[in-house]
């Protein structure tokens, strides 16, 4: 899924300083399962803007709102009769939202209070980790279930780097080096050998370095 | 390969090819543009060393331009070994630069991952790792041997490099490492510097798998050797620099030397090394890099028996 952290409540503060009358839109998508952008999230950050503008003496009225996804027109067209009754519509879904909000309703003002940080899973509760680059070529099989392109520093392909010590990538200690567990797995099933094939150049045109992508399913475009 | 028999031509080629025991050199371009600086720190080299590795934003910090630095070499006289890291350039910028070195006289290049930016003086940069370094050696070779460009298109006027590559063997996991050289040769390097040696042992039986799979008869194999000039240096290498082994007899020698002795214990151990691998099978020269001790080189490289260096016809 997607994972997003809560941008800093300043952040946020700063952004509705000049707005007296918001709505705050949660997404039910990767955001709730993170949670980061959930009714919980949205409900204790609506209460937390609220006590502190309270406190400044201004205070602000906050809508809250859950939508099913906000990367769907579907679900975004649902604000379609309240949207322009706010100053300001505040998004806590990761980045596809205020942008797929923005898109449907131009005259309204959208911001994130999340930023999105990458394609990962839960490694243990409250712990997420990055699985995937979104490269547009998966290669994973070949390392054994492990993607060198997302979780080696420098994404090589012929890892691991001379940096590589202890289990650790040179950038941190707290950093696995994916290279390590690759080699590991593939001398514990003695398939080592398969670390001696040479991978030519990579194709990135499939990855976000050729420009930003579009998926069209043919069989399902009317 | 060329007419005359050699990849390259460079003198570092032509030393070894030759079969004298290599001795390369390592200068950090300074940062900035003060060339007088650059030209200090070389000098000491000039007749000492067959080669001098240009480092390339060494530790990710911001220094001139390897490339920059290795033509001012040329036109010094002395023969650069221009590091080339994966970390700042693409395909595009990489073939570009093996062109233009090339064009400047530059005939050695060492292909690198690089450290990541992390640890250097600009961490918020965006890095580049289009290639690796194994594609890296792949590409300058495909450059040299074949006339082409990666896509195939063909180069007017080919850059005949003299292809180098790094290996650490004392990086993780151990066991890889020889094959991570193996791959590395099989890429197309020609020579071999490893990161610096201080555990001896684990040194000798890397060197014994290398030749036992036939790999120190493809490849140049220069040790590397950094001396320390203190026991505070030794400790720092061993807690913070990644990859590096340093052994605790080796620290608990410098500071028995006792203060103001150091720097002197520990170039002692380096010309130890030095005569030890000049026996050691697959063992082709050795690559001293004494940071920012430059000045120190000629006395070690006499100490330690490689001068004169042999002065090589030109190719």
């Amino acid at each position: 899924m997607i994972i997003a952290d809560r941008k800093p409540l300043e952040e946020i503060q700063e952004m509705i300083k000049p707005y007296d009358n918001i709505m705050l839109v949660g997404c039910k998508g990767c955001v709730t399962v993170c949670n980061v952008g959930g009714l919980k999230e949205v409900q204790i950050l609506a209460s937390t803007l609220r006590i502190a503008r309270k406190k400044e003496g201004r205070p602000i009225k906050i809508e809250e709102r859950m939508l099913e996804r906000q990367c769907d027109p579907e679900y975004i067209e649902q604000l379609r009769d309240v949207y322009d009754q706010y100053d300001a519509v505040l998004s806590m879904a990761c980045g596809v939202g205020p942008q797929f909000l923005s898109e449907a309703y131009p005259e309204q003002r959208f911001f994130p209070t999340v930023n999105t940080t990458f394609m990962g899973g839960a490694v243990r509760h409250g712990v997420w980790e990055e699985r995937c680059a979104g490269c547009g070529t998966c290669i994973i099989h070949f390392f054994d279930g492990m993607c060198p392109i997302s979780r080696c520093s420098k994404s090589l392909q012929h890892g691991p780097c001379g940096g590589s010590a202890a289990g650790k990538c040179e950038i941190a200690k707290d950093v696995v080096c994916v290279w390590d567990l690759i080699v590991r797995k593939k001398t514990e099933q003695g398939r080592l050998e398969d670390l001696r094939r040479y991978w030519a150049a990579k194709d990135w045109r499939t990855a976000r370095d050729g420009g930003p992508r579009k998926s069209i399913r043919e069989e399902l475009v009317q | 390969m060329s007419d005359n028999g050699y990849k390259s031509g460079s003198n570092l080629e032509r030393v070894l090819k030759a079969g004298h025991f290599a001795f390369t050199g390592e200068c950090g371009p300074p940062k900035g543009a003060n060339v007088e600086h650059l030209n200090e720190k070389m000098a000491p080299l000039k007749g000492v060393v067959d080669a001098i590795n240009v480092t390339d934003n060494q530790t990710a910090v911001v220094r001139m331009s390897s490339k920059a630095a290795s033509a001012l070499m040329v036109q010094a006289g002395l023969e650069p070994n221009f590091q080339m890291v994966c970390r700042d350039r693409n395909r595009i910028a990489m073939q570009s630069d093996i062109l233009g070195i090339h064009a400047l006289g530059i005939r050695n290049m060492l292909c690198l991952s690089g450290d990541h930016q992390k640890f250097g003086n600009h961490p918020e940069a965006k890095n580049v790792y289009d290639l690796d370094s194994m594609q890296l050696i792949a590409l300058a070779k495909k450059m040299r041997d074949e006339g082409k460009f990666l896509n195939d298109e063909e180069i007017d006027g080919p850059p005949k490099l003299f292809i180098g590559a790094a290996a650490n063997p004392f990086a993780d996991p151990t066991e890889f490492r020889v094959y991570r050289l193996a791959n590395k040769i099989d890429a197309g390097a020609d020579f071999i510097q490893t990161q610096c040696i201080y555990n001896m042992p684990r040194f000798r039986e890397f060197m014994k798998r290398a030749v036992d799979m036939g790999l120190t008869e493809r490849a140049y194999i220069l040790a590397g050797v950094t001396p320390m000039k203190s026991a505070g240096m030794a400790k720092y290498m061993a807690k913070f620099v990644p990859g590096m082994d340093v052994p605790a007899e080796l620290i608990k020698r410098l500071e028995g030397a006792g203060k103001g002795k150091m720097a002197e214990e520990g170039i002692k151990f380096a010309i130890e090394q030095i005569e030890e691998f000049k026996q050691m099978a697959g063992v082709a020269g050795v690559h001293l890099m004494a940071i920012e001790w430059e000045h120190k080189v000629p006395e070690i490289a006499e100490r330690a028996g490689v001068l004169p260096r042999p002065v090589m016809d030109p190719a």
